[in-house]
């Protein structure tokens, strides 16, 4: 069953991890007229305290509960019964927590080179709406959140991107508005089906989990809603499948694994963009003899993106593939194969940029320095430390899973 | 002889129909006064326009009180009704005009050309507007119609300097004086068949009866006569070639004004006539208003998308705006369900919002764009508009995106209103078709937030908002972004919207 926790914490740190940003984003955005000397530290201060609740919220999470913790409820609008209600579970615990750590290091990390008032205004916004995706338990709540985050990709693409990035914001911001507009009419729908059962209109998660029931084709529609508007937002097939529990959780693990792993690479790919101003790979060559130690954490995080043993990467694909394996066999072959190519092509193209010996042009390229090393400093020890030591995150996520799965199963038997 | 003797005209309830007193008398005013007397200083014909309708906004409050507390019911012997549908789309027009005569009183004056006449004609206008939408008969909704359309033909016609306006107005006149013939056709039609022009008694009469085949014929040729007059007023596809051209060649205030009052009058007046007098023939209709719906929402996303002329582009933007609200007429076709009045509630929200976003809209581009002599109001004129303008690109860029939809903005509390009525009914293929064309006409309002926010603009004069225009724009972004953050403001308003004065 997904049943909302008894723990409610007298201080709103869900809301706090969606509020803060938010107001950190308006402080910056009036600070870049009078006092743009303090905008850096205003973002700063706004994106670390929202890390530090993350971490925070980390440490109190009850390992071993299955349902929402730190559950906050206000109604909003009452004739549609939406509401502001927020939870975490063991699903979505370390995606938050992720999300806290990544913002303060990205705008650490980053130089916008031009308007850096409206670039971290931007950011902290994107940090509100991401937060607040993650942590919706109202379909109305989460839609808005979910469309909230177009208006700062946009702009961020638009404005800081490289070529084309107007022609890539607004291709990003059309495709996912289209996947969205699926998805609202999916909400809706719900919504009006869920009626039947519950007897009054609501677009509450837990509710609507709890009392409703849908018929298979009706399902199977809604389901088609939702994924049209996630399957464009996330470049990934859809791997539907008998649920496993092994697998669900290997896929939860990989979810919060790729975004370290992936962040970390663009990162680094950045870092390569400063210093040669090419992205192509048949530009750069002998990376490795100029500046090893950022080849070294370039090799660290690109094993980690593979699936080596001992480093994060490989604990969920591990989990996914051998839970999959006793579900869907031959799908799980072609997840192999997948995996096996990822590594192919990941290693094909450093040793094109890394080995050899680098002509003129990249003999120049720099090594890492303090602030960049601290920066991948983070992604590495998360990397190794997750990878090593896995336990802590799988008691947390685990629980969650299960229930899901339970209570999936109930409803399709 | 005798009956003559002892004929009694109807009971007129003077207060129920005072917003329209307030409203006349100000354009008598306006009129009379203002021709007779010098020129009166600045800004005292619009002030004169803005005091009248935030008047009759103030009396159609009270009466919004009344009705909460009485109920709905009929006036003038059954000619005219009040109700929560009425009044409601009544404040949306007085507050058209408030806005519209702020902004006009700017561009006017800019152009040397300040007078009474044009704010006399936004009055006399709003009285057509709201005769139409509460009316109950069809021939004092004609009544409403033509004199709403007359001062909107001299409307379009006004800049006397400029002849993109006089071939506007012309090309209005006709194709308008065409439609007035055809919905009159049809009410003839009707009336032939049923033996009344009253609404509620249209529906009397049509449940009542067995249905001859003949006569049936006669009454679809006729309702759908009525439908095709009425799809010319609101824009709807394949009736809409004249929007385009006449929103471009008309001054730009005027067109912000046909666009709001000129729309919500025709669609609220649609709606109560469709829902009030031909809801036993809604199978038949039904099917109809589908297919427009449907042709509307395409036509205005994506003819729109090719625009270069700004207001053009916001002319196809309003027509995709009226295929929204036909689906939740649509929705009110389904008698069978249970959610049928989720439609009408859903449509007097919208044009509400509507009203208010298209008129802020519209006083941005006033101030900005600049008409030229050939009625050239290109989107050059936006580029850059952000960088040099952050607040003025952040006021377009939050009308922009609540045209578009995006929540938190009293756009998006629309279109969900609209989508949940057809859902509610069952209307599955028509909410996702609108929601696809949503995201089509999405890509006009993105082209123009581009070229606020990301081009670079001729560092040239600085664009000026002057006072009265500032005032207009401020309410219109208030009421955008009030109802988007909290939308059980308008939501409350909503509880008594389907109860409609029919006895």
């Amino acid at each position: 069953m997904i049943a909302a926790s008894s723990e409610v914490l007298k201080f709103p740190i869900l809301s706090a991890l969606i509020v803060l940003p938010l107001v950190g984003a308006i402080v910056v955005a009036l600070l870049g007229k009078s006092r743009p000397e303090w905008v850096k530290l205003a973002a700063l201060v706004s994106s670390v305290t929202t890390g530090a609740l993350s971490l925070w919220l980390l440490g109190a999470f009850k390992s071993g509960e299955a349902g929402f913790q730190f559950v906050s409820q206000h109604l909003w609008i009452s004739q549609w019964g939406i509401s502001w209600h927020l939870g975490v579970d063991g699903i979505s615990l370390f995606l938050v927590v992720l999300t806290g750590i990544l913002f303060p290091l990205v705008i650490v990390g980053i130089d916008p080179h031009h308007n850096e008032t409206s670039y971290l205004a931007w950011m902290l916004l994107l940090q509100a709406g991401v937060m607040g995706s993650f942590l919706a338990l109202d379909l109305f709540l989460f839609f808005v959140m979910f469309e909230i985050v177009l208006v700062p990709m946009y702009f961020l693409i638009g404005g800081w991107g490289y070529d084309q990035r107007v022609y890539a914001a607004t291709k990003f911001f059309l495709y996912t508005m289209a996947g969205s507009a699926f998805m609202l009419v999916g909400i809706i729908a719900t919504v009006a089906l869920a009626q039947r059962d519950l007897g009054v209109v609501t677009f509450d998660v837990v509710k609507i989990a709890e009392g409703a029931s849908f018929s298979t084709n009706a399902a199977r529609w809604l389901f088609v809603s939702f994924a049209i508007a996630f399957a464009v937002k996330v470049p990934l097939f859809p791997f539907h499948t008998k649920k496993k529990k092994k697998a669900v959780t290997g896929a939860v693990i990989q979810m919060v694994n790729h975004g370290v792993s992936t962040g970390a690479l663009f990162l680094l790919v950045g870092m390569i963009y400063e210093r040669r101003h090419t992205r192509e790979i048949a530009e750069l060559r002998g990376i490795q003899h100029v500046a090893p130690i950022f080849a070294g954490v370039f090799t660290v995080v690109m094993l980690s993106s593979v699936g080596l043993p001992g480093l994060n990467g490989f604990v969920g694909e591990f989990l996914i593939l051998i839970g999959s394996f006793e579900a869907a066999r031959w799908w799980t072959v072609v997840a192999t194969v997948g995996v096996v190519l990822a590594a192919l092509y990941l290693l094909w193209a450093y040793q094109r940029v890394f080995h050899g010996e680098p002509d003129e042009a990249n003999s120049s390229f720099k090594e890492i320095n303090a602030k960049e090393g601290m920066l991948m400093a983070v992604f590495v020890a998360v990397i190794l430390v997750t990878g090593i030591y896995p336990k802590p995150m799988l008691e947390r996520i685990e629980p969650s899973v299960n229930s899901f799965i339970e209570h999936v199963e109930g409803q399709t038997k | 002889m005798n009956d003559l003797a002892a004929f009694v005209g109807p009971k007129i309830e003077w207060f129920s129909i005072s917003p329209l007193l307030a409203l006349l008398a100000g354009a008598l005013i306006l009129l009379l006064v203002g021709s007779l007397t010098n020129e009166w200083p600045k800004y005292w014909y619009s002030l004169t326009a803005v005091f009248t309708s935030a008047l009759a906004i103030g009396l159609l409050i009270s009466l919004w009180i009344n009705v909460s507390n009485d109920g709905a019911k009929l006036l003038i012997g059954g000619s005219l009704t009040l109700d929560h549908f009425a009044i409601l789309g009544s404040i949306a027009i007085c507050a058209s005009v408030v806005l519209v005569s702020l902004i006009s009183s700017d561009y006017l004056t800019r152009s040397g050309s300040d007078a009474p006449e044009i704010y006399a004609l936004y009055l006399t206008a709003a009285i057509g507007a709201v005769v139409m939408i509460s009316a109950n008969d069809l021939i004092v909704l004609f009544l409403g119609l033509e004199t709403l359309s007359l001062s909107l033909y001299l409307l379009a016609a006004s800049n006397r300097q400029q002849s993109a306006s006089q071939e506007a107005g012309l090309k209005y006149f006709i194709l308008g004086g065409f439609a007035s013939a055809f919905f009159l056709y049809g009410v003839a039609l009707t009336y032939g068949v049923s033996g009344t022009t009253r609404l509620n008694d249209l529906n009397t009469a049509l449940t009542s009866y067995i249905a001859v085949p003949r006569n049936d014929a006669i009454l679809l040729i006729g309702i759908g006569l009525i439908l095709v007059g009425f799809a010319f007023k609101v824009s709807l596809a394949p009736f809409q070639m004249w929007t385009p051209d006449v929103y471009q060649g008309a001054p730009t205030p005027v067109t912000a004004f046909m666009a709001s009052v000129g729309k919500v009058a025709a669609l609220v007046s649609l709606m109560r006539v469709f829902v009030v007098a031909f809801p036993s023939r809604s199978d038949d209709w039904g099917v109809v208003v589908l297919v427009l719906a449907i042709l509307t929402l395409i036509v205005g996303s994506v003819v729109a998308i090719v625009q270069t002329n700004i207001k053009r582009m916001l002319a196809y933007s309003s027509i995709s705006h009226a295929g929204f609200i036909l689906v939740g007429l649509e929705a009110a076709s389904h008698r069978d369900s249970a959610n049928v009045g989720d439609g009408l509630v859903a449509v007097g929200v919208y044009v509400v919002l509507y009203a208010a976003l298209v008129v802020g809209t519209f006083a941005v581009v006033t101030v900005v764009a600049r008409d030229a002599s050939d009625g050239a109001t290109s989107l050059d004129a936006f580029k850059g508009l952000a960088k040099n303008q952050p607040a003025l690109g952040l006021v377009m860029t939050v009308f922009l995106l609540a045209q578009a939809g995006m929540p938190l903005t009293s756009g998006f509390v629309a279109k969900f209103g609209v989508i949940k009525s057809a859902v509610a009914v069952g209307s599955y293929q028509l909410a996702v078709v609108a929601m696809v064309c949503a995201v089509i006409a999405a890509f006009v309002y993105l082209r123009i937030m581009v070229s606020m926010w990301l081009s670079d603009g001729d560092a040239g004069e600085k664009v000026v908002v002057p006072t009265l225009s500032r005032v207009a724009i401020g309410l219109a972004v208030a009421v955008t972004l009030l109802v988007g953050f909290l939308p059980s403001l308008a939501l409350d308003l909503t509880s008594n919207l389907a109860q409609l004065a029919v006895k």
